[in-house]
């Protein structure tokens, strides 16, 4: 198979999956919001009217407008339908179009993400190498108590600890919003913080792995000098686990997203999705859990190419 | 190498701040825990009104005072069933799209039309007619001017609505206009330069919704924020002591309340309902939790509605003696675990209360102690608000605790009739009816002779108080911290604007 019919088919391969993926996530995301207790009239009329004005009359209205009564399997046939047409409808609670809210949320969540990797990489990479380069040494210590210590701490509490420390005592950084790059760095370091406390052990490990090989000394015997060795061939097998890794990280991303989002009050997918849970927004959950299932699948994608790009081994197999 | 890496790493981060720090001084943000994410008034009315985006056809000062707002002058017809409100001229929607008669009956129907205040009134139609707007009655309703005030009656222009009628847009007439909208998290407005008033001082201000109250505090601490609403209690005494800004806290007609269902067994009498109020301490809420001890509850309307506030009302006691001699009286008699038992029933019920307003569930699990002194064993529910109102409607519900605004409108009395009119309300009595406060809360609606109204209410806050078909436990205080150098700020205990038009910065 030559290179490019071998990307195609990876191409391929992941296109067919990211259909399943959407089917399959759409109708269990609705499986689920059906399945959980307490009346969605209800709970739609709560999240639009607020408590002052929400009362049983309200969530009548409500049942009526978005024909709520009907048998579960005619609205999934609905929502499956309008998929098949790239329509994810309009937002229970809000009435707003659900790719309108998606498309502004989804530029926020995914440019604090990648604000977080960022900064994680440019952490985790530079002590991880150090430490994998004398594993056992004082800096490996260290940062592994340090990684452990970071792992701990709840995202919600580191993020208040830097903004105390950056924002109220040093005025460096805004305290929370967006409204331009500087309003990114707090966010970014809090998710960075707790990504890198543990891709830096990836690092440390992939490195202590490589510097400890046969390769790795016959590259020193045929006289290659240490950096370049490091240079040449340490770095470039320690980066397949740890690209890998980063892929992996996307579940904690995810997670640790939503709750720095509300803590920095970034209008974030992540942010949104527990509110429309909470509202019963069952088009927003759903288009929202689609939109987040997709981006995996493209992840998965982009980490495939990239291992593909640093180990020749694969181009040629 | 790696020393390079690290240095470059750390000057990335440090290299970032900024100009949009300390650009736009003349910028005021506001920091508030309420999201907006919706164009539609029936929805997102509360944010739009209090950032004057758009206004209502009649306004209100920080007293409940009605004044002219985009209406100028109202009367009702002899019979008391027309009302016609003349509107102001010269008024253009920031889009410059005309404010008319025919804009203002058509965002009033749909208002109407749309769960909110204006729904629950007894209006039969609304129409235009040159210059004016009228509303027809099926009955006498002279608190009608007030429900014009509120946030869901506010006027949006008719280009604020696709072709389908969904509103994408707000547009409206006040000082203010919208110049960016991110959902649901900030509003980013310019000063409207044609506004019909006074335009405001400040030529920008901007909106930013942060759910979590340390986020709320931190803002108002490190200056991000000038004006910050809603500071939890840690976070109020925390900005006490901070010299930029100044933290103050104002009484509003906010009650935190406890709803009987008196058609449960165990309450039907009012002696239970009166036993369980005596077994509250109220002065230990109120200083533990809401750490306001002059807020302690002792009836149900707070000193903020001076007309509905009765100083002459003997305040609701503590009394655990009176309580349990109350309950025995009814028949109930300590079991074995000590817990209340009568003809073989445990005295056993369930709370229902929601987490949005923090202090809930704190004071619910301060009611559980303080009724298992009495003998009362309490489940507590946290969960979604809607399911006071759900089990208001099938029946299953025991007690909710929550917390109702009355003064939602300028005029209570809207409010109180929904709860305390025939058949209570899903916010207020549940199995509870009582023909003379009926009455005379139809009769307070129905006139605007300030004598009449004082007599009848006056009536109805004394049966409240004797036979409490709900228990009022806390009113509230609105904590609201401003930066020092904002001057002409007014914090509105009716909670209808920020008052963003006055404010200016001082020297």
């Amino acid at each position: 198979m030559t290179p490019s019919n071998a990307f195609l088919a990876a191409l391929l391969q992941r296109g067919l999956q990211a259909v399943i993926v959407a089917v399959i996530v759409g109708v269990v995301s609705f499986a689920m919001m059906q399945a959980l207790p307490g009346d969605a009239a209800y709970r739609i009329a709560a999240g639009r009217y607020g408590y002052d004005m929400m009362d049983a009359a309200a969530a009548d209205a409500v049942r009526a407008e978005l024909g709520l009564d009907r048998p579960w399997f005619a609205q999934l046939v609905d929502w499956l339908s309008a998929l098949a047409q790239f329509d994810l409808g309009r937002s229970l609670v809000y009435g707003t179009p659900v790719i309108d809210e998606i498309s502004t949320q989804l530029g926020y969540s995914l440019l604090l993400a990648g604000g977080a990797v960022l900064t994680s990489l440019m952490i985790a990479i530079p002590i991880g190498i150090a430490a994998g380069l004398k594993p056992g040494g004082w800096l490996d210590r260290l940062t592994l108590a340090f990684s452990v210590f970071l792992r701990a701490i709840p995202a919600f509490a580191l993020g208040v600890v830097l903004v105390l420390v950056f924002a109220v005592q040093l005025n460096l950084f805004p305290v929370a919003g967006f409204r331009g790059p500087e309003h990114l760095v707090l966010p970014s370091l809090t998710l960075g913080l707790g990504l890198a406390a543990v891709s830096n052990r990836v690092v440390r490990d992939a490195v202590a792995q490589a510097m400890a090989s046969e390769w790795q000394l016959f590259s020193r015997t045929k006289g290659l000098s240490a950096r370049l060795t490091v240079l040449r061939h340490v770095v470039r097998n320690a980066a397949l686990p740890v690209v890998t890794y980063v892929g992996v990280q996307m579940a904690y991303l995810i997670e640790g997203v939503v709750i720095v989002e509300t803590v920095f009050a970034w209008p974030g997918i992540g942010h949104a999705l527990v509110h429309a849970i909470f509202g019963r927004d069952i088009a927003m959950v759903q288009g929202t859990a689609l939109t987040l299932g997709l981006i995996y699948v493209a992840l998965n994608l982009l980490v495939d190419l990239a291992c593909r790009g640093i180990d020749p081994r694969t181009r040629t197999a | 190498m790696l020393k390079l890496l690290c240095v470059a790493t750390l000057a990335a981060m440090l290299s970032l701040p900024t100009t949009a720090r300390s650009e736009a001084a003349k910028a005021v943000t506001v920091a508030a825990p309420w999201e907006v994410a919706s164009y539609d008034p029936a929805v997102s009315g509360f944010a739009i009104q209090k950032l004057q985006i758009m206004e209502n056809l009649i306004d209100a000062d920080e007293t409940g005072t009605l004044r002219p707002g985009l209406a100028t002058f109202w009367e009702a017809s002899q019979d008391g069933l027309t009302w016609t409100f003349t509107l102001r001229s010269g008024v253009i929607f920031h889009d410059g799209s005309p404010f008319d008669a025919a804009s203002v009956t058509s965002a009033l129907t749909r208002a109407w039309k749309q769960p909110g205040v204006l729904s629950k009134a007894p209006v039969t139609g609304i129409s235009a007619d040159d210059g004016s707007v009228v509303f027809t009655l099926e009955r006498p309703f002279a608190a009608l001017p007030a429900l014009l005030a509120h946030a869901t009656t506010i006027i949006p222009s008719q280009t604020s609505f696709d072709g389908e009628g969904k509103p994408n847009a707000l547009i409206g007439t006040g000082p203010f206009k919208v110049s960016a909208f991110t959902p649901p998290q900030s509003i980013d407005m310019v000063r409207n330069d044609k506004y019909w008033g006074t335009a405001p001082t400040i030529e920008k201000a901007s909106y930013l919704a942060a759910g979590r109250a340390e986020t709320r505090a931190l803002l108002a601490e490190s200056g991000d924020a000038d004006i910050v609403f809603t500071l939890d209690p840690s976070g109020y005494a925390r900005l006490k002591a901070v010299d930029k800004v100044t933290a103050v806290a104002v009484p509003i007609p906010r009650v935190v309340t406890l709803k009987v269902n008196a058609s449960h067994p165990f309450f039907a009498d009012p002696r239970a309902r009166q036993a369980l109020s005596m077994s509250i301490n109220r002065a230990g809420i109120a200083s533990a939790i809401t750490r306001f001890p002059e807020s302690a509850a002792g009836q149900l309307f707070p000193p903020a509605l001076n007309k509905w506030h009765d100083p002459e009302l003997p305040a609701l006691t503590h009394d655990i003696a009176g309580a349990k001699a109350l309950l025995s009286e009814l028949g109930w008699a300590a079991g074995e675990d000590g817990i209340l038992v009568k003809d073989g029933e445990r005295f056993s019920i369930l709370l229902r209360t929601f987490p949005d307003r923090p202090e809930l569930p704190l004071i619910a699990a301060a009611l559980q102690d303080m009724w298992k002194e009495i003998g009362i064993e309490l489940e507590v529910s946290v969960s979604n608000y809607s399911e006071i109102p759900a089990g208001h409607r099938d029946g299953t519900l025991h007690v909710a605790l929550y917390a109702r605004n009355y003064g939602l409108t300028p005029d209570p009395v809207g409010t109180a009739l929904q709860d305390f009119g025939e058949g209570g309300g899903d916010w207020g009595a549940m199995g509870w009816e009582n023909a003379e406060v009926a009455k005379a809360l139809n009769d307070v609606a129905m006139t605007s002779d300030d004598a009449v109204r004082a007599a009848n209410i006056a009536m109805v806050t004394g049966i409240l108080h004797a036979e409490l078909p709900v228990i009022p436990i806390v009113w509230y205080q609105h904590t609201v911290s401003v930066a020092a150098g904002l001057k002409g700020v007014v914090i509105d205990p009716l909670q209808r604007s920020y008052g963003l038009s006055e404010v200016y910065w001082g020297k």
